[in-house]
């Protein structure tokens, strides 16, 4: 059973982005990735499935409706033992403090640096199956 | 004026000799004269004694008492005091008027005779219709003066008002224009984004589809095919990732060129500013460029102080300045080859009063002058395409010179330096 990634963000070419990104860890069954494509979406994956291989969510901050920002507490609250990492466009100061404040694991701005991304997932399944 | 009205007060009373003196400020200054007694003498002792109430003259009599006052014979009065010794000879018989205005004794018209005895009570007449004639027109010069200086003072405000209106309209379309820019870059960003994504993907994806045909069974024709097709398509992508980041490069330039300002004056340190500008500059060019260095001197007068700015503009313009000197110094640097260049920036203050000055120079390849000509208009670069958007001194010049109400001026020499100063006013412009 490998470890689950959620990736939130309207744009639906960032599936493809993603799973062509990570292709190789995909085919070696490192981590699954689901994709949702909007906040509401996400929460609930988040709830309903009490996933247990859910390990990590990677969420965008500019969406029509309910905004990164927004879903980032709730989520947070139905699963306290998920990180959760925002992508954004906007990489100021102001944004990267909200979401800090607000919980998020991290902060990545777009164009996202791939290799760096990789890494972070690394470390969160690293985290995920030594306290498994 | 005064000079047609005492000579004709002299003609009409049969007298030899007048004068008139007028109310300026505490003293009543000797403005003119007329007739044969009047020397040359007597009208310079006249001009450097400015008459004073008290009993020693005519006029300061007049000034004291505010009415006619007679001296039949100056000889004869012990209380008079005899200007000048040659006045003896030309004058025994004085009368005085006072010019009565509105707030009180405005001056005095005096008339002298070369005989003793008493100005008859015609003449006397006479005289005080001369006198109230003097008194309209200095009221009337007076009211002439205070309209000129409330016209210029008005034609003042006015021209500060336009130039304040010129400026307000300047912002404004500095502000629209940037909002625009930073709506339309923020719209390109997300599409190129996955442009620039997608095709440096394809690119590694080419690369494993080249592994993969090396274990297909192929003729050698055909292999040779692919090959081709799969090198084309790779430098195609090449091609794609190159000018996709170029494009970018271009999108985060408006961005920054267009980043929303507070919109208001607000009192900025302005030695801080430079300095925190000069580190931003060296900072941002040395992540750039790790090999980047370059000597940076301050010369910051402590009385520069505080200036109203709008920081973040004029923080713009700084490290646009300072970042267009690092690249004349590295352009010099790459052109003489040899070690003995040191390249340097030099930033400094100066306290002008109510203005503040602002410089940065550099020890670069100075500015050509066909250059100069157009540097500051929108869109010109000397930069290679995707390394400048050609606004950086164009946006510099509107905000300085439109937003502020200050001045750009650059002084430069080929393959020797070049150096931009900055004037802005400390107050908010058409203040």
């Amino acid at each position: 059973m490998s470890a689950l990634i959620l990736v939130v963000d309207d744009e639906p070419d960032v599936a493809d982005l993603f799973r062509q990104q990570f292709r190789k860890e995909l085919r070696a069954s490192r981590f699954a990735m689901e994709f949702a494509q909007s906040a509401p979406e996400a929460l609930e994956r988040v709830g309903t499935a009490e996933n247990p291989r859910l390990i990590l969510i990677l969420s965008d901050i500019n969406m029509p409706g309910m905004s990164g920002l927004e879903l980032l507490p709730r989520a947070r609250k139905a699963r306290p033992d998920v990180p959760v990492i925002m992508i954004t466009a906007y990489g100021d100061s102001e944004t990267r403090r909200k979401a800090i404040s607000a919980g998020a694991a991290g902060l990545f701005t777009k164009p996202i640096d791939f290799p760096e991304l990789r890494g972070e997932i690394g470390r969160r399944l690293d985290e995920a199956t030594g306290a498994s | 004026m005064f000079g047609t009205l005492i000579s004709s007060a002299v003609e009409l009373c049969g007298a030899d000799g007048g004068t008139i003196c007028v109310r300026d400020g505490e003293v009543f200054r000797f403005r003119a004269n007329a007739g044969a007694s009047q020397t040359e003498a007597l009208t310079k002792y006249l001009e450097e004694h400015p008459a004073t109430p008290g009993p020693g003259s005519t006029a300061g009599r007049v000034l004291l008492s505010g009415k006619v006052e007679a001296i039949p014979d100056c000889l004869e009065d012990p209380d008079y005091v005899i200007p000048m010794d040659s006045l003896s000879q030309s004058v025994r018989s004085i009368l005085g008027v006072p010019l009565l205005g509105k707030e009180g004794i405005e001056g005095a018209l005096v008339l002298t005779r070369k005989e003793p005895g008493h100005f008859t009570p015609r003449q006397v007449e006479i005289v005080q219709t001369f006198a109230d004639q003097a008194v309209i027109a200095i009221e009337n010069v007076r009211l002439f003066d205070e309209v000129q200086a409330r016209t210029r003072e008005l034609a003042a405000s006015l021209d500060d008002l336009r130039k304040a209106q010129d400026r307000l309209i300047q912002s404004e379309k500095l502000a629209s224009l940037g909002q625009l820019t930073a709506g339309i870059a923020h719209e390109i960003k997300n599409p190129l984004n996955f442009v620039n994504n997608f095709s440096a993907l394809s690119r590694e994806l080419v690369d494993e589809l080249g592994e993969t045909l090396k274990h297909a069974p192929l003729d050698e024709a055909r292999r040779e095919e692919a090959d081709e097709l799969i090198g084309t398509i790779g430098a195609n992508l090449d091609k794609v990732v190159s000018h996709g980041k170029r494009a970018d490069s271009i999108v985060k330039n408006m961005l920054l060129h267009s980043r929303e300002g507070s919109g208001e004056r607000t009192s900025v340190n302005v030695n801080a500013m430079v300095e925190e500008a000069l580190n931003l500059a060296y900072h941002g060019a040395r992540a750039e460029k790790p090999g980047f260095n370059v000597t940076i001197a301050k010369s910051l007068d402590d009385k520069a102080g505080a200036a109203d700015l709008y920081a973040l503009e004029m923080t713009r313009v700084l490290l646009n300045l300072i970042s267009n000197g690092f690249y004349a110094t590295t352009k010099r640097k790459q052109g003489e080859g040899n070690g003995s260049y040191e390249p340097a920036i030099a930033a400094s203050t100066r306290d002008l009063g109510d203005r503040v000055e602002i410089a940065i120079r550099d020890n670069g390849t100075g500015i050509p002058d066909e250059v100069k000509a157009k540097m500051f208009n929108p869109f010109f670069t000397t930069k290679p395409a995707g390394e400048g958007t050609g606004l950086g001194l164009s946006l510099s010049h509107d905000i300085v010179v439109k937003q502020h109400g200050g001045t750009l001026e650059v002084s430069t020499e080929r393959g020797a330096y070049t150096e931009f100063t900055i004037v802005v006013p400390r107050a908010g412009a058409g203040a």
